[in-house]
This record gives structure tokens, sequence and C-alpha cells, in this order.
């Protein structure tokens, strides 16, 4: 893998798009990783009890999976600079084997100095954006 | 009840040092179903010219999200905990986070607003290396939701 060169990029490219899809043992594996055991994130009746429909996945699950869109594309992970995004709906996960899934598009939105461009992604679940303003901004090859 | 105004600035001691492991990477690259050799493969992680496999764009959280512990469990600032729910999220990464690297965490509250009836509080985290380079800079927004409000 090399890092994408800035000359093969312009405003508008679609990264591919991929779509991820998140199941109950998906949530047990990032908590036991991340550290982050929120007790809505694994237990269906508490999950209820606070007027959830079920458990839910971790925003930073959810975040740290679509950036996948970047660093699956980017050649050189590292280079990611700065990621951003905010939570907008939380993604009940359904205690089935084929869980849910989240739809990811990505684009670049804007070329920066210095080789760096800034990326647009939309997350989709169930036709409704989970994640709002989730821009990464890339350091590119020359 | 609104959050005191006066909070903004005030910065937390350092924590102890974080030892990030090789291991850990791994796991949590794996968690999110990453597949990028650099995160698992020391030598393809030197082949892109980092010293040891590298961590994923938000593994910052793992080490940030104790920290910030330290600002919502603070007695004088009044946090109600079981009221808040993790708004935005920001990672801004000077370099990518190696194995190996010992990381200590200076947590500051950079802004607090009220809108809607919820308090709004960004907790900035610096994440320095042992020999003190900046590794990232990390912005959480919480937000603390008002009793009774209506979403």
């Amino acid at each position: 893998m090399t890092l994408v060169s800035i000359s093969h990029v312009h405003v508008g490219l679609e990264l591919p798009a991929q779509e991820f899809v998140f199941t109950r043992a998906d949530l047990i594996r990032y908590a036991g990783a991340s550290g982050d055991f929120n007790i809505i994130h694994w237990n269906e009746r508490v999950a209820q009890e606070v007027g959830l429909p079920s458990v839910i996945a971790h925003g930073m699950l959810t975040m740290g999976t679509v950036i996948r869109i970047v660093t699956d594309w980017l050649g050189d992970p590292g280079k990611v600079i700065e990621y951003s995004a905010r939570f907008t709906r939380p993604i009940p996960v359904p205690d089935t084997d084929q869980g849910t899934n989240i739809k990811v598009t990505a684009k670049i939105a804007e070329l920066l100095e210095n080789n760096q461009a800034v990326i647009t992604i939309s997350a989709i679940h169930n036709e409704v954006t989970v994640l709002a303003k989730t821009v990464a901004i890339v350091q590119l090859a020359p | 009840m609104a959050i005191n105004q006066e909070f903004i600035g005030r910065t937390y001691p350092p924590t102890e040092a974080y030892s990030v492991g090789r291991e850990k990477i791994r796991e949590f690259a794996k968690a999110l179903g990453e597949t990028s050799p650099c995160f698992f493969d020391v030598e393809s992680a030197r082949e892109l010219g980092y010293p040891d496999v590298i961590a994923p764009p938000t593994f910052a959280i793992v080490i940030t999200m104790q920290a910030g512990g330290q600002v919502v469990h603070d007695p004088e600032l009044g946090l109600d905990y079981t009221r808040v729910v993790h708004g935005e999220q920001r990672f801004v990464q000077h370099r990518p986070i190696f194995a190996g690297d010992e990381i200590t965490s200076t947590v500051s509250v950079d802004s607090i607003r009220s809108a809607a009836g919820n308090d709004m509080i960004t907790v900035k985290t610096l994440v320095h290396a042992a020999d003190g380079e900046l590794v990232s800079t990390v912005f959480s927004l919480l937000v603390s939701r008002g009793v009774g409000e209506a979403s």
C-alpha cells in the first residue's frame, strides 16, 4: 500500500462506498477493546428501561468503523490528521444473526494547501443519518 | 441547572502514563473490523515509516475517555452523570499513536454553553508522548440533558 497522491484526487471524487454490519457480538467486542462498558450497549432490559428500543451501538464504535471508508482507501491509515463527527441518532442493534447495517459514502469536499484534502462522510442506517458533520482531513502524497 | 461558566479553562493534573501495547492496538483495530496491515503487523507499519504498529484514528478515545472522568465526576462542576450523552467528537492527530508510546493526558474544560435546556460542555484533552511531543488533541462534547426537556 502506498499513500494516495493529491494528483489522483479532485473535489467531488467519491471514495469506494462501504457497508458495515453491527451485531450484538460486535458491541461486546468493542466494549471490551475500548473499555466502554456503558450498560445501554449490552443490557436489553436496562436499555429499554431508559426508553431505547433495544441496546444501541456505541457512538464511538460507529465513528471508528465509519472512518474505514477512508483508512481502506488512503494507503497509509496514519495520515488521517483530523476526524470529527456529531452523534445524531442511536443505532439499535437487534438480537439477530444478521444484525443491522450502515451504508457509508464519502467524497473529497475540498483540497487544502500542503497536499491535504477534506473528506465528507455520510453514514446512513434505515435511511436516516446517524452521524452528522462527519469530516476527515487527510495528508496525501505530492 | 446551568453549569457555572467559571469552569471554562479549568485544567486538571496530567494523568499517569498509559502504556500503549501492540496487542491492545490489534484488539481495538479488530473490534472496528480494520484490516490494514499497519495496525497488526510491525513490518508493514515500518514500511510506512512508523516505529511500530500504529493505532486507528479513534484509538485516543480509549485513553481520553478515562481521563475525561476527572471532569464528569468533578463534584464542584456538578454534572449529573446519569443525564450525560456524547454529542460530538473530534480528533486532531499530530501523529499516529504507536505501540510503545507512554501517553499522558491533560484534560481541560474548553467551553460551556446552554441551549434548549441542555448544558453542553466541551472537554479538551492534550495527549502527550513521554518526550513531551504533542501526539493528539481530542475534543469531546458532552450534553447534559435538562430535566423534563422535550426532545
